[in-house]
């Protein structure tokens, strides 16, 4: 039934296309209820398989001739993102209900890229997953470029090249690995099993782990990041932080790292100070971490805020990747939803709250206006954001960060504690932020001038949805965490384990 | 030749036979019976005339499937020549129904005719194993699409597009015979299995380098392959565009064949090594490096142009480079993946095309004025989105799965990494090439149309056409598997 995620939402893009007549309403209704659908069903598939195990959703034979599959299946990894990406869905289009440009285009659009992301979550067979995860790109795109803000255009086709220079590498491994193999199968679970020669994975793993990474905003390839979220829509945003930098990530650790782990071994000799890809992509991470939260309490612009924050972020997500062990990777497979579930969060208030009412983000412009007075929602919503988003206890990014920092501490010490200094960093530009967003010194003195529109319904539910799913995963982390490690602890990692031990 | 193998001849040439004939009774309909009737009706007539002969020659290979050989592999008729054949007329077909709408000349028979004429020639060309047939057909082919380009005469375009595609091809033509002769004189026969023979004794005979360059140097004009690709964007930007498609579409395809199957057939003994590394001097080598520069040439050129026509035929260079990589693996796989790169490639260039031409009377050319398109024409603008992603390589449309058919059956070899370096070329190329597509669906989409414009009315001749070939496009990148089996099954009993 979980293939009905991706079916649905192709088919409500269809359906949103064909709408009758000129009535934005009917197209809204139907995005509405196709994502909603994504998300039942994703609840009910958590719900019935809360062992994680691996399970087979479809397998019928796709291209015989080269033994290609169409092959989905879920374990407790694709669950968890795939819950992700349905709560960011239906956010997301409630968070667009004031889109009244091209209307059906847009929700074609983004439910075109829904149903991707839920295909690469739910792949099972390498060349189903790649294609999902290219069909991806051309919807961000369009809408980007069509509804976005600052620099649009410029900021589009950065991020679609970025990430498909990426899936280029991505793609030159796939089938590196596939003849390697003897070219009879692209079946995940297959490839996992094969004792592909540690020679080849040593160039392999470097080239998909970048490929993948630059999706994830990995340092130095993160430059189509910050860009591309401030200029998106806010709904793209949402879903470009919050889902599509995961299918960077998780194709990391699905794609690199469960088929070439002996790629993270020592290399023998040491050059530059680096003895293996392991320690090299770790400080690349923990340079994200602290170079993007450095950045973020810089900006002026709300957005690019965010966005950096985002990019700080997503480097817990590959440090605790490259910790190795298993509270490191839980902890990252859990900052992936966390920071998908706040990401989404931010991103609203900064994109949707604010600067669909004021016009502008910048933060010395919004500070003369006395936002916390005006639209108090959007003030308590964002200092709940950040909350979440700094990893306060009760809410999931404490316990995300805290795994991470631990499986650090357990394989580099010190990068944790550098990794712990980006925590400080970021406290510091959300406390920025939001002071200077929310507070300003200068919006006391001022006679409030500005009169906006009160905050709507469709915008309040969808902040109830986020501020819910983030809590209810800090207060209650065994909800994820049940699906997690099994699913680490299963045979498919069993190479990475090994690697770890050694 | 006794009267018997006449008979074979006639048997195994009816296909090419009708098509020609065709060719010949529009001529005929054109001058006499449709002399005082209006262009429209001459050009519906027409068209329908030679769209009927195709569709016999169709049905005739179809059903009847002559296969044989005449003496000295002048004629070989087998599946996987059949296969072409068929992919050859429904290209012919399209370009023809792209052409039913269009007013650049009064001569009408003589253009539909032409274009049976090439595709005949093109028939011929794929489905010979003897060198002197090769070149005949080349020419025979090359004549007609010369007078193609040159069709518009109201044009100066036109004309300089085709004055320079005749001198350059006469050129490379010279060039071809000249290799040839000198195969000739290496071997002492004119079939491609005896020249096989001949090589495998004496690999590194400098008089057989030399023919193997100059024929290189031949075909790679016929292919537009850097740096023999200086005659393709003046043709794509000047030509009819009904002519263009062809050139860009069906021409392709057989020349693309011919040449895998010569360098296969005839010159496998002194193929050498593109191995990184272990580089042994041989033709491989010299088409290794022909692909990487037009892959980068074509790729990179490509960003800089301001007209679509032209946009496309730097495109079209890049491709030849990636379909060379198969050539560079010269195995059964590759042969198998470089037809069907082929043949979805043009599938997806002559929609390309087939837009064009539907927007002919707008007077479109430059990138800027698609502005909008999307608006004004949204069921011709999709098409066209499909079109260029598919040539971008974009899952699922057929131009992804080419790619990646074409990739895996280049690392697929013996030594599994050899050819890693041109794999990762073209994969990095194709990156460079999704920029300059987008940049023309950018106007399509995201750019608002300028000012006083309308909706843009579609013929249906040609609307159906663009429909139907976008839907082969979706419909062969998703199920590659209908197109893959035949080629293997053909594959089987060609190469037995």
């Amino acid at each position: 039934m979980l293939a009905w995620t991706i079916y649905i939402s192709f088919l409500g893009a269809i359906a949103v296309t064909f709408a009758p007549g000129k009535s934005t309403a009917v197209a809204r209704v139907t995005a509405l209820f196709t994502a909603l659908a994504g998300l039942g069903i994703a609840i009910v598939a958590v719900v019935h398989n809360h062992s994680g195990e691996l399970t087979t959703i479809v397998r019928t034979s796709w291209i015989p001739q080269l033994g290609i599959e169409y092959h989905l299946a879920a374990d407790g990894i694709s669950l968890t993102l795939v819950l992700l990406t349905g709560v960011a869905a239906v956010a997301g289009i409630l968070f667009s209900w004031n889109i009244e440009r091209r209307v059906k285009e847009f929700f074609a659009l983004y439910l075109v890229l829904i149903g991707a992301v839920y295909g690469v979550f739910l792949s099972f067979d390498l060349l189903l997953l790649f294609v999902f995860y290219e069909i991806a790109i051309i919807p961000k795109y369009f809408l980007i470029a069509i509804w976005g803000s600052t620099r649009r255009e410029y900021a589009a086709m950065k991020l679609v090249l970025y990430s498909f220079a990426g899936s280029a590498l991505v793609l030159a491994g796939i089938i590196a690995a596939y003849c390697v193999a003897g070219a009879r199968t692209l079946n995940l679970e297959a490839l996992a099993h094969f004792p592909f020669p540690a020679s080849f994975q040593m160039w392999a793993f470097p080239l998909v782990f970048v490929g993948f990474a630059v999706l994830a905003g990995m340092w130095p390839f993160h430059t189509w990041a910050p860009t591309g979220h401030a200029a998106a829509p806010t709904a793209a945003s949402m879903l470009l932080a919050g889902v599509v930098m995961k299918l960077g990530a998780y194709g990391c650790l699905r794609v690199a790292m469960m088929l070439f782990p002996r790629g993270l071994d020592s290399w023998g000799f040491r050059a530059l100070g680096f003895g293996s890809w392991q320690q090299v992509f770790a400080v690349l991470a923990v340079i994200g971490i602290v170079y993007g939260a450095t950045i973020a309490l810089v900006q002026r612009d709300f957005k690019f805020v965010i966005g950096y924050s985002s990019v700080s972020h997503m480097g817990f997500v590959l440090l605790g990747l490259m910790t190795l062990n298993r509270i490191g990777l839980s902890g990252a497979v859990y900052q992936m939803f966390s920071h998908g579930i706040v990401a989404g969060l931010l991103f609203a208030v900064v994109g949707r709250m604010v600067y669909d009412r004021t016009h502008t983000r910048d933060l010395r412009e919004l500070s003369r206006i006395p936002l916390g007075r005006l639209i108090p929602f959007a003030a308590v919503t964002f200092a709940v954001a950040s909350m979440a988003s700094i990893g306060l206890p009760g809410f999931s990014g404490f316990i995300a960060e805290l795994q991470v920092l631990i499986g650090t501490w357990q394989s580099f010490p010190w990068m944790s504690c550098v990794a712990g200094l980006g925590i400080l960093i970021g406290i510091a530009f959300s406390w920025r932020a939001l002071q200077a967003a929310f507070f300003g010194d200068a919006a006391k003195t001022a006679t409030p001038e500005h009169v906006f529109p009160p905050i709507t319904f469709p915008e309040r539910l969808g902040a109830y949805l986020l501020i819910v799913s983030t809590i209810v995963t800090g207060l209650y982390p065994r909800l994820l965490m049940d699906l997690i490690l099994p699913s680490l602890n299963s045979a498919l990692f069993e190479g990475l384990r090994r690697g770890a031990s050694r | 030749m006794t009267g018997s193998s006449y008979l074979e001849l006639l048997r195994l040439t009816a296909p090419e036979i009708i098509v020609a004939l065709a060719g010949l009774f529009v001529l005929v309909l054109d001058l006499t019976f449709l002399r005082q009737a209006t262009l429209a009706i001459r050009f519906r007539s027409a068209v329908i005339a030679a769209c009927t002969g195709c569709v016999l020659a169709l049905v005739g290979l179809e059903k009847v499937s002559p296969q044989g050989a005449l003496p000295s592999g002048m004629l070989v008729a087998n599946p996987l020549t059949q296969l072409i054949q068929i992919a050859l007329l429904l290209l012919a077909i399209l370009v023809l129904l792209f052409g039913a709408s269009a007013d650049f000349t009064q001569n009408v028979g003589e253009y539909c005719s032409l274009v049976l004429f090439a595709t005949t020639a093109m028939m011929l060309l794929v489905s010979t194993q003897n060198l002197l047939v090769i070149f005949i057909t080349i020419e025979f082919l090359s004549l007609s699409l010369y007078v193609l380009t040159g069709f518009d005469k109201n044009s100066a375009r036109s004309a300089e597009a085709a004055l320079k595609y005749f001198l350059f091809g006469g050129m490379s033509a010279g060039i071809l015979l000249f290799g040839m002769s000198l195969l000739y004189g290496i071997s002492g026969s004119i079939a491609l299995k005896p020249i096989a023979a001949a090589v495998n004794t004496s690999p590194g005979d400098p008089m057989l380098t030399l023919a193997i360059v100059m024929m290189l140097a031949g075909f790679g004009f016929k292919v537009a392959a850097a740096p023999f690709h200086m005659w393709a964007p003046e043709v794509y930007q000047g030509a009819p565009t009904s002519s263009a498609a062809l050139v860009a579409s069906s021409s392709k395809v057989a020349s693309f064949f011919a040449l895998f199957l010569l360098f296969y057939l005839a010159l496998m003994g002194a193929a050498g090594n593109a191995g990184w590394g272990n580089y042994s001097s041989g033709w491989t080598l010299l088409i290794a490096a022909v692909a990487a520069v037009s892959m980068l040439w074509g790729n990179l050129a490509a960003i800089a142009q301001t007209s679509v026509r032209r946009l496309l035929a730097y495109s079209a260079i890049g491709h030849a480079g990636y379909m060379l990589v198969a050539l560079v693996a010269h195995s059964p796989q590759s042969l198998a993946a470089l037809v069907y790169y082929v043949l979805t490639y043009a599938l997806a260039t002559l929609g390309a095309f087939g837009v064009l031409s539907a927007l002919e009377t707008e007077r479109v050319d430059s990138i800027a004025d698609f502005s909008g398109l999307g608006k004004r024409a949204p069921g011709l603008s999709f098409c066209l989105l499909v079109f260029l992603l598919s040539l971008a390589g974009i899952p699922p449309l057929a131009g992804f799965f080419g790619k990646f058919y074409v990739f895996v059956s280049a690392l697929n070899l013996p030594q599994h990494f050899a050819l890693l370096w041109l794999v990762l070329l073209a994969l990095v190329m194709s990156a460079v090439s999704l920029y300059y597509y987008l940049k023309v669906l950018k106007q399509v989409y995201v750019s608002e149309p300028k000012a006083e414009t309308s909706a843009i009315a579609v013929p249906l001749t040609t609307s159906v056409a663009v429909w139907a070939t976008a839907a082969l496009v979706v419909v062969l990148g998703c199920f590659p598997d209908m197109l893959l089996n035949r080629i293997a099954a053909a594959l089987m009993i060609a190469f037995r």
